[in-house]
């Protein structure tokens, strides 16, 4: 267990480094937006735990599913931390780049079939508002279905769509619509 | 001289009460940003006010302005008129024939009673000294407004012979954004010219897709307020409202049948968004496509039987047609690309604007049904939800502006251009109404 955590570490420490540049939830580079990555300061004892897991692990290439053991989703350096998919212009099928990340959720909430998720689909601003919003529940349903097929039962995983409303950045060019075609996974 | 037909129809104009509507601070300036060249020359001579109070509103001004701005008419500036007459036997039909103006405009307000006024106006063509109409409209210091758009249409459609849509509201949508992501939505309603902006809506939640009920009294429209989408229904006089439609899925792109008794609007009840019918009656729905594919969007054919949406059945979003009593749906939009959506339709049924996409981004385009010729109207690149104006000549949408989302306009025929902006804040998902009796 404690050597799971400490693989993520690493990349943790890369998330907070990422969010430390002009302090803001956005990013040119959708893989790197994680979940736990906001407005808010690290703690010394946080700080601490990062500086000495820094100097004392290198970075670790292994494929973390193969261990099989899952955190809790509020743990930062899990791989449960990453918890935004995104997609291509006008299409809903989840990219292969995202398979680790969604079999983690499928395995945490098939593991905890207490647990409940939202998931909330998102579409860049091109197009009408309506259109969008039906791609929005496309994109969260196809997540929903894969979380579904990997094990997490269907009562666990709610879709909602916002279409086009709520992006993540405001701009109007395709670095700026990349980030905010995307599916949420809301715990 | 001779008035050749001096015929004094009498108007009633409804007494409306908008004393429960919260009068917004935001004006929605609207400025012609292109006009057509041959803009008709017309004399708006300032009607005479003969009332024991102040004028509550200068009918001629708002006349004058409403003409300008609809950019078909040319109006001579009050300062340059070389004489005021107040009848018809006081018009000295030589000078203005000088001067090059072809139409005249002639008026007065009497007081009646007690907050009674009769507004008198002739229309003239001064080129055959003959009056085009006249007309004595009753009214009160609150419906003045009103009032003198009633007048703008009269006189719009007195010399163009084509209807005017000066007497109308306009919907939309507001947004302020504030720091930490949060937003500020209100759902306005504002004249045609801008004025009388009131909210009728706010929200924390977005805000989409206002569509008027046919006699102008309700509003449908999409509200987040509950974390996912719901359509409602809002009666404009009272601010009553009622959720028709709301729970898992989609709840969204609301649209009143000619009739006002029905709404058609997409539900994704069983995880695919389709289009459905609801009977405002008795609440009963009626699932109208049935395709794995997404169908949103319905509009209604002015023949009430029926629909055009927006479906990706094909592949990419395109426009189909659909009889609300069966049969299959037929495609409406064909060689203009691979994103067309979100269709409004003329009064007529005649032509169809859409939103259409390609390499110079989105844009209204806009179809005649009868033979599927297409035009790209607009020449941005993020233009958005399309709707007719009740007379057919005009179409607002959304655009992006360098200050942000902002409304415009567009003739038909591409001549006239209009741009509808706040001075703070964000402004979409315009919906024109019908003309107001």
């Amino acid at each position: 267990m404690t050597v799971a955590i400490l693989r993520w570490i690493p990349m943790a420490l890369l998330a907070f480094l990422i969010a430390g540049c002009g302090g803001s939830k956005t990013t040119k580079d959708p893989d790197a937006i994680r979940a736990l990555v906001e407005d808010r300061g690290i703690s010394s004892e946080e700080m601490d735990a990062i500086d000495l897991a820094a100097r004392t692990r290198g970075l670790d290439d292994a494929d973390p599913l193969s261990h099989g053991v899952l955190g809790d989703p509020h743990d930062a350096d899990g791989p449960l931390s990453v918890r935004v998919i995104y997609f291509d212009y006008d299409r809903s099928n989840v990219r292969e780049a995202f398979r680790g990340t969604i079999e983690a959720h499928a395995a945490y909430l098939a593991n905890n079939p207490d647990v409940s998720i939202a998931l909330e689909g998102h579409a860049d601003e091109r197009g009408s508002r309506e259109y969008n919003l039906a791609l929005g529940e496309r994109r969260a349903l196809a997540v929903r279905k894969q979380l579904v097929l990997l094990g997490a039962s269907a009562g666990q995983v709610r879709a909602v769509s916002y279409g086009e409303e709520r992006p993540v950045t405001e701009g109007h060019d395709e670095g700026s619509y990349a980030p905010n075609r995307r599916v949420e996974i809301l715990y | 001289m001779k008035i050749s037909s001096a015929y004094f129809l009498p108007i009633i104009v409804m007494f409306t009460s908008i004393a429960t509507l919260a009068q917004s601070r935001e004006l929605l300036e609207i400025r012609i940003t292109q006009g057509i060249e041959s803009a008709l020359p017309i004399a708006i001579v300032p009607f005479d006010w003969q009332a024991d109070i102040a004028p509550p509103e200068n009918v001629g001004a708002i006349v004058s302005a409403n003409l300008r701005r609809s950019g078909r008419f040319a109006p001579m500036p009050a300062a340059d008129l070389p004489s005021r007459p107040r009848s018809f036997a006081e018009i000295n039909f030589k000078d203005w024939r000088l001067l090059g103006m072809d139409n005249l405009v002639i008026g007065r307000v009497k007081q009646t009673g007690e907050d009674r006024f009769a507004v008198e106006f002739r229309v003239i063509d001064v080129i055959t000294a003959k009056q085009l109409a006249g007309f004595r409209i009753p009214t009160n210091a609150a419906n003045l407004r009103l009032t003198a758009h009633h007048i703008s249409d009269i006189i719009f459609e007195a010399i163009l012979k084509m209807k005017g849509a000066f007497a109308t509201r306009i919907a939309y949508v507001t947004v302020e954004k504030f720091a930490k992501k949060q937003s500020h939505y209100q759902l306005q309603i504002a004249d045609a010219d801008g004025h009388n902006a009131h909210t009728i809506l706010e929200s924390r939640e977005p805000l989409l897709s206002p569509a008027w009920s046919p006699l102008g009294d309700r509003l449908a429209y999409v509200s987040f307020e509950e974390r996912n989408s719901a359509v409602y229904v809002q009666n404009i006089q009272t601010g009553q409202r009622k959720k028709v439609a709301s729970g898992r899925g989609i709840n969204s792109s609301p649209a009143f049948s000619p009739d006002g008794r029905r709404l058609a609007l997409t539900r994704s009840l069983d995880g695919n968004p389709d289009i459905y019918l609801l009977d405002l009656t008795n609440g009963k729905t009626r699932r109208l496509t049935t395709h794995p594919a997404i169908d949103t969007e319905a509009r209604w054919a002015p023949d009430g039987r029926h629909i055009v949406f927006t479906s990706d059945r094909g592949g990419g979003p395109q426009i189909y047609r659909l009889a609300i009593d069966g049969g299959r749906p037929e495609r409406q939009t064909f060689n203009m690309g691979n994103y067309n959506s979100r269709a409004s339709l003329s009064p007529d049924g005649r032509l169809m604007a859409v939103v259409n996409g390609g390499d110079k981004g989105f844009r209204i385009a806009l179809v005649d049904l009868q033979n599927e010729h297409f035009d790209i109207l607009t020449d941005t690149r993020l233009d958005e939800s399309p709707s007719f104006a009740p007379n057919g000549a005009m179409i607002i949408y959304a655009t992006m502006g360098t200050a942000g989302a902002e409304l415009a306009a567009i003739s038909v025929d591409g001549r006239v251009r209009q741009r509808l902006a706040l001075q703070k804040g964000e402004v979409r998902e315009p919906a024109w109404g019908p003309i107001r009796r």
